[in-house]
């Protein structure tokens, strides 16, 4: 074996760029970066200016349209004297206990039924129609049963959030595990894996990259199934304070729940990107790297 | 697991596989097939493209059973998986969420080998195939020559008795292959393990090995089977200037053109 020979012929892919080169890339890249920004701040300072204008001058009616500074006011009021169901952080509390419990419970049995009925042909033969069918079904209108069912306080909004995640991850699961490469899993078998340590160590990981794509919008689906949950019935939550809003004749408040729901989702989202990179740090860093 | 000498490790014993297609006809891979691989012989099998050379690897590893006929390992019928081949394909099938000291570590942790041990043994094949210091690389960070050392590391840490290489260098540049070659058949020599080694290239095939089997264009069966007597242990680059190869290629050439042009006619009329 001749190793020093093969490491000068083959070096690996990660090429080291020169330092001075370098330095100039980053400073190109910071700069165009700031530009990114200040555009960004921009065109919501643009948009929330003519609207708050617009109101004020009576081109649009604020009774119906609200104003800007008249959503920053009522989150204020929030904040400081609560709403009218107690105060905000209890409300944001309950919206995400159910998001999150939804979340998990539809992701879990997502990628067990996924990974189970892509695994067996059989149980993909029997169960595919059913599947089918139901996913085919607006599931929000089954909010109405959930309520019926468990009530109006956190379960129905769970079982809302698990019904609409569950579909989105157990799709791409199921495609995750029919795309897996076949010689990957003869290769794994040939190298001793047993039926049970081909789904953890071959199909599982290979399908992840698939599963985790599913996150970004399952999350956002969880959220939604609690908001529509509380909408059509509760005592708490974010959902409610919209229907409060609504009922009465409340446009700042509406704008200001999504406002406060915004922020959550986006939070959440930073949460699963970071999740998913810990999870697949074997992966090459894709071409772009623009994020929004 | 070395066993009796005297007997083939490998026989295909009048061996046809079909697979179903599409259009309701049975595609006919093989046909007929009759093959003994000695023990501790390097067999290198060519054939056109598209002749079964890889379907002949998979019913000897048992990925696949005959449609008729057997499979006989050690004299005895093989069913399921044969327990004593290491296979290396042709496109990459090493772990991409693995770096190179897990994949490498990959067989003995899946046969319960305690992590400890079985990491010892992985990083002597890794100094072993020239690539200490890439132990915590992950696939993508590597060279194709390199993933294919991960590969090599990766079959060879079972001590396979039977090993199959399905065209494991054609995707490699020239040097890298000529690099590989002379590495396998240097390790080979050291293993002493009966190897079958597929490939559409006859260059390769002569300088590496005992015997040439060349296929018919599919469904495949054996045309003819070739000594190389050339001395061991052989260079590949240099092996292929001297007179008794050229007299060999030439022999085997004249029977695997034959096959060629049938396969390639075959193909013009299917794009026409």
């Amino acid at each position: 074996m001749n190793a020093q020979n093969n490491t000068q012929l083959e070096t690996p892919r990660r090429l080291i760029p020169s330092s001075g080169e370098d330095a100039r890339r980053q400073v190109q890249a910071r700069r165009q970066r700031i530009v990114v920004n200040i555009l960004r701040v921009l065109v919501s300072v643009i948009f929330l200016s003519a609207w708050e204008f617009a109101s004020r001058a009576q081109w649009i009616d604020p009774f119906f349209f609200g104003q800007p500074s008249d959503v920053v006011i009522q989150i204020w009021t929030w904040i400081i004297r609560g709403t009218a169901q107690g105060p905000l952080w209890e409300q944001i509390a309950v919206t995400l206990e159910e998001t999150v419990l939804g979340f998990l419970i539809g992701v879990v049995f997502g990628i067990i039924l996924g990974i189970a009925l892509g695994r067996s042909q059989i149980l993909a033969d029997v169960f595919g129609p059913y599947i089918k069918a139901a996913n085919s079904i607006p599931r929000v209108v089954l909010g109405s049963i959930f309520i019926i069912w468990l009530g109006l306080g956190l379960p129905s909004k769970v079982a809302l959030a698990v019904v609409l995640v569950f579909f989105v991850v157990f799709f791409n699961a199921f495609q995750g595990v029919r795309e897996v490469d076949r010689n990957l899993i003869a290769n794994a078998r040939i190298l001793g894996a047993s039926p049970r340590q081909l789904s953890t160590d071959v199909i599982l990981p290979s399908a992840l990259t698939w599963i985790i794509a599913s996150l970004h919008t399952s999350f956002g689906f969880a959220l939604v199934g609690a908001i529509v949950g509380e909408y059509l019935g509760a005592v708490h939550g974010i959902g409610l304070m919209i229907a409060t809003a609504q009922g009465t004749f409340n446009p700042n408040g509406v704008f200001a729940a999504m406002v406060i729901l915004a922020v959550v989702a986006l939070l959440a989202e930073a949460l699963v990107t970071l999740i998913e990179n810990r999870l697949i740090k074997w992966r090459p860093q894709p071409v772009s790297d623009i994020s929004f | 697991m070395k066993s009796n000498h005297s007997s083939p490790a490998l026989e295909l014993y009048s061996v046809t596989k079909r697979f179903p297609t599409s259009n309701g006809q049975p595609y006919t891979a093989l046909h007929d097939l009759n093959l003994n691989v000695r023990t501790g012989e390097f067999l290198a099998i060519v054939g056109p493209t598209g002749s079964g050379k890889s379907t002949t690897l998979t019913l000897m590893a048992g990925l696949e059973p005959p449609s008729v006929g057997e499979v006989r390992v050690h004299s005895e019928p093989l069913r399921g998986l044969n327990p004593y081949v290491g296979y290396m394909f042709q496109n990459d099938a090493v772990f991409p969420w693995k770096n190179v000291l897990e994949n490498v570590a990959a067989g003995p942790l899946f046969r319960h080998v305690p992590r400890d041990q079985a990491h010892v043994s992985a990083r002597d094949w890794i100094q072993r195939v020239g690539l200490e210091g890439f132990e915590g690389y992950y696939p993508h960070q590597l060279s194709g020559g390199m993933r294919k050392r991960v590969a090599l590391a990766q079959t060879l840490i079972h001590q396979p008795e039977i090993l199959l290489m399905d065209e494991p260098f054609s995707a490699l540049d020239v040097q890298t292959r000529a690099l590989m070659e002379d590495e396998l058949l240097a390790m080979w020599t050291t293993l002493s393990a009966t190897t079958v080694f597929v490939t559409h290239d006859l260059e390769e095939a002569i300088a590496l090995a005992d015997r040439v089997c060349v296929l018919t264009a599919g469904p495949a069966t054996v045309k003819g089977i070739y000594e190389i007597d050339l001395p061991r242990p052989r260079h590949v680059a240099e092996v292929r200037f001297e007179p008794r190869f050229v007299e060999l290629y030439h022999e085997i050439w004249e029977d695997l053109r034959h096959e060629v042009m049938i396969s390639y006619e075959r193909t013009k009329q299917h794009t026409t």
